[in-house]
Order: structure tokens, then sequence, then C-alpha cells
């Protein structure tokens, strides 16, 4: 009997769980499932095959990411891990799910807009209000399409006059 | 195997206009003239050195034998690299960084256009993946040749004078392209898409289109300008002074 349960299977929606508590390094309020990068997992005999894309080309978080799923699903026993990179198809930022577009606003980073990317194609929205994340108000500037890191774009807000991260579309 | 050897040689060539504008753009990293300059160009050589390992996935696992991108990044020759002489093109001023830029990032956006319908499957990825990083960047040169060009009187002199000096090293980039052998009326719908974008944005920058003659070639066939030799040696001198480093 305790044998049995010892080798009982991971079940998929398991690991999804535990993946869903990996914080992205660099924006640690959302998780890696929010973020949309995990794009599939599948469980045969207790070997786990987690698929991740990365979010830029560039971006420097994307090994960590990889090592940080790593060691989540060690600490929970997962024993067989495989981590398959895709880079296709793209990713984009309408993968990012209502949770973590909730998160982004609540930690101040206005999160991107959405329906601008279709396979191998941008459609960069203009004149689409992007609402300061302070005060909700629209009355906001682009100071810079690129922020401080590769995914955010910089912005100004003209009513508070904060300045705040865009998460920027792609 | 005729199919691999022209995914190689495009993923090459990619790769190899990528890493190279992305080292002259890290040149700046620190000393750009404004705070927002420097991020943008230090993220713009970050999408390109990711764009470039991308590339370079391909073109090595195709060569034989096998190499890694490191392996092709730093340990070739000059010969081996078959970028455009204009993205070698030292930064020299601002003015030349950004029309430098711009004027590879409209070839850029139309290269990987076409290939987004290239029958390799994993160029096409690659291609689709660059495109919405490519769009961005794009997009910023051309509003600062916009605004730069039709700002200042020192401002059009200076965009004007880098126009003139980097006006040559264009003709190579629409002089033919390595993915239309089957269809020559691809490299003739990029040098005319090519030529309308340059043409109507200079225009509305208020900038003077250089005469067509004069242009150089040789980037694409390994023969590069006198600064490339010094661009490779700082890029390449560490790893390859200590090849067995790990980091």
């Amino acid at each position: 009997m305790i044998e049995m349960e010892l080798q009982q299977e991971f079940s998929e929606k398991q690991i999804w769980d535990w993946l869903s508590h990996v914080p992205d390094p660099e924006i640690p309020v959302i998780s890696v499932v929010e973020l949309g990068i995990i794009r599939d997992v599948e469980v045969d005999n207790n070997k786990v095959c987690v698929k991740i894309t990365p979010t830029y080309s560039g971006c420097p978080a994307t090994a960590v990411i990889a090592l940080d799923i790593e060691t989540a699903l060690l600490n929970h026993g997962v024993e067989k891990l495989e981590i398959e990179q895709n880079l296709s198809p793209a990713w984009t930022t309408d993968w990012i799910n209502e949770a973590g577009r909730k998160k982004l606003l609540e930690y101040g980073i206005a999160p991107p807009s959405t329906g601008v990317s279709c396979a191998g194609a941008l459609a960069i929205p203009s004149g689409q209000p992007i609402s300061c994340p302070q005060c909700r108000s629209n009355n906001t500037e682009c100071v810079s399409a690129f922020g401080s890191t590769p995914c955010k774009a910089a912005y100004r807000c003209r009513s508070c006059l904060e300045p705040f991260d865009y998460f920027k579309p792609i | 195997m005729s199919v691999d050897k022209t995914a190689h040689d495009i993923a090459l060539h990619m790769g190899d206009n990528c890493l190279i504008l992305a080292q002259r753009i890290s040149e700046w990293c620190g000393r750009a003239p404004v705070l927002e300059e420097d991020i943008a160009l230090a993220n713009i050589g970050l999408d390109l050195i990711g764009q470039t390992t991308n590339w370079y996935e391909i073109s090595g696992q195709l060569s034989e034998p096998k190499k890694s991108p490191d392996k092709l990044a730093f340990h070739r020759d000059e010969r081996d690299f078959k970028n455009f002489l204009l993205v070698e093109y030292p930064n020299t001023d601002y003015a030349v960084t950004l029309m430098k830029q711009f004027l590879f990032d409209t070839w850029h956006l139309l290269a990987v256009r076409q290939l987004i319908l290239h029958s390799n499957e994993r160029v096409v990825s690659v291609a689709q993946k660059s495109i919405k990083e490519i769009t961005y960047h794009q997009n910023r040169s051309t509003d600062l040749v916009l605004r730069l060009g039709d700002g200042s009187e020192e401002s059009h002199e200076k965009m004007q004078l880098a126009l003139v000096k980097l006006w040559r090293y264009t003709g190579e980039l629409t002089e033919r392209n390595l993915w239309n052998h089957e269809d020559s009326s691809g490299a003739s719908t990029l040098s005319e898409s090519y030529s309308s974008t340059i043409d109507s944005v200079l225009r509305r920058a208020t900038l003077d289109m250089p005469e067509k003659a004069g242009m150089v070639y040789g980037g694409t066939k390994g023969k590069h300008t006198e600064h490339f030799s010094f661009l490779l040696a700082e890029m390449q001198h560490l790893p390859r002074r200590y090849p067995d480093a790990k980091w």
C-alpha cells in the first residue's frame, strides 16, 4: 500500500499548481504561469516535461526562470524533469492572464494593451490611453518605449506627475 | 541538403548582423547623451544579442562539425563574418549611431517579414520571434530621424552629415539576399520597399537623399572595412585568450 502511494504519478494539474507559485525573477509579484510563459506540462511515468517560451529573445531572466522551475519541482519531489525551450509560437503579452494583469497594476506597472499581436506581426496601438497605476488618470505620456527591462516602457503621469512602468504589448 | 545550406547561410548572415550591431551599440553603455537613450540602446542591444543566439543555434547545428553560438561569436576570424559593412561602422557621434540604426532597422524589419515565409521552419520561428522586437526598434529610430532631421539647424546638419557618411554602405543591404534563389522577385521587392521607406522618412525629415554613386560592397563575402578587426579584437580577446574560462 505504502509502495503504491510512493509510486503514484504526479498529475499535470499538480505540476501546474506548483508552477503557479514560481515567481518571475524580474517582477516577483506575478508567477511564471500568470506571465503565460509555461506552454505545456506533460507527465509520463513520473517524468515531467515543462515547455517554456522566452518573453524577449535576449531576456536575461530566461535562464533564471528555467533554474527556478527546476528547483521548485525538485523540492516537490520531481526527480525526472525535462525543461524544453520553444520559440514558436512566439510569446505575446496577450498570454498574461487576468490575475497577472491585476497584480501588475497593484504593483505599480500598467498592464499591456491586448489584441496587438498575431503570428509574425505586431500592431503597436496608438492613441489608446494608458492609465496611471498610481492615480488611474488617463492623462499620461510615453517617455521612452524602452524601460528598466526589455518588456517595459517608461511612462509619466501628467496628473499626479509620477513616473511609472508600462508593460509594453508585444 | 541545399535547403540546409541556405538556412545555414541565412542564419549566419542574420546572426552576424545582429551581433556586430549589438557590439557597436554596447559601446554606448553608460555613455549615451541622455539616460533614456542609454537605456533604449542597452535594451535594443540585448534584443539583438538574443536574436543572435537564436540565429546561431540554427547555423551552429547545421555546421560540420556542430558549433555553439559562443564558438561562432568568439572563435571566428574576420573573413568568416558575413555582416553588412554598415553595422561595423564606428559610432563616431550620436547622429551616426541613430542614422545607422535607422538604415539597419528598416532593412531588418523587411528581411524578417520575408523570412517568416521561408521553407525552413526554424528560420520562420526565429523570424517570427524577432519581428515584434524589431518593430519597436524601427519605430524608435524612425521617430528620432524625423525629430532630429526636422529639428534644429544643428541637429539637421548633423543628421545630414551622418547620412552622407553612411549612404555608400547601404547598397549592400539590397544588392541581393540569400533567401530568394527560388524566387528572384524577393530581392527586388525588398529593394523597392527599402528605397520607398527610406525615401519617405528622409523626405519627412527634410534630409536630402545622397547620390546612388560610390556604393561599397564586401561584407556579405567576408571582406570588411578597416574598422572591423578592431571591433573583433575587443569583442573576442578574452574568450580567445582564455578559451576554457567559464562564468
